[in-house]
């Protein structure tokens, strides 16, 4: 699984991207937020407040129950600011 | 069409390239996103734009072929920069032609809400406390909100 992380949550976890193989038991965007969060200190201050943590698999949002399947492109980032 | 990129446009030519040759267009709107020198009380020395290519570029798609399901539109452009701009700097453009009026401003209005609350870009503003990563506003979202069908 590849992950992706943006804006503040880059900042705060300290790499832009990388290659994970988690538990069989995460199979949702839910449980991998959990488990990210037990992975360190940038983590667990990145994923303090999962509410504002936007969460996109493939390129495409998805809420927190969307299944997860080894593959996946997964990408963490911060409400948008654009435009 | 849509167009992520670094370097700055040009306002004229775009709108003009947008219409050429499609004579039943009777009128263009258009919005032109830039960066402010000042954001609350803060002074803004510069701003870093910074996005997730590959869903930005899908996302835009998304937001331009909805707006031709919504309205009879002839022409979509949607053009936003990323990377370091100062005060002063463009950031987006969007445009939106129609053979009527009333099609093509609220098509722009809707592209520019939808762009600012879907679109993965995120802003980093220089300070003089420090950079700080610009917060979403609750104005965006009610702005968008305005936009969802029953």
């Amino acid at each position: 699984m590849k992950l992706l992380y943006f804006a503040w949550l880059r900042a705060k976890i300290g790499i832009a991207e990388e290659r994970v193989d988690p538990p069989p038991e995460v199979t949702t965007v839910a449980a991998l937020l959990e488990w990210l969060k037990r992975r360190g200190p940038g983590f667990a201050e990145a994923l303090k407040d999962t509410r504002i943590v936007r969460v996109a698999v493939n390129q495409e949002y998805v809420a927190s129950d969307h299944p997860l399947r080894p593959g996946d492109e997964v990408a963490l980032f911060p409400p948008v600011t654009g435009g | 069409m849509i167009r992520v990129q670094r370097e700055d446009f040009d306002v004229g030519a775009e709108l003009e390239a947008l219409t050429r040759g499609k004579t039943g267009i009777g009128g263009v709107t258009s919005f032109i996103g830039l960066v402010r020198d000042i954001a609350g009380e803060r002074r803004i020395g510069a701003m870093t734009l910074e996005h997730y290519p590959g869903m930005t570029e899908r996302r835009l798609a998304e937001i331009e072929a909805e707006a031709h399901r919504r309205w009879p539109l002839d022409a979509v452009l949607i053009i936003h920069r990323y990377g370091r701009l100062e005060p002063g700097e463009r950031i987006v453009l969007v445009a939106a032609a129609s053979a009527h009026r009333q099609a093509a401003f609220d098509a722009c209005q809707f592209l520019i809400d939808w762009l600012k609350t879907q679109a993965p870009f995120w802003k980093l503003e220089e300070t003089p406390d420090g950079p700080r990563w610009v917060d979403a506003q609750a104005s965006d979202d009610a702005a968008a909100a305005r936009w969802i069908k029953d």
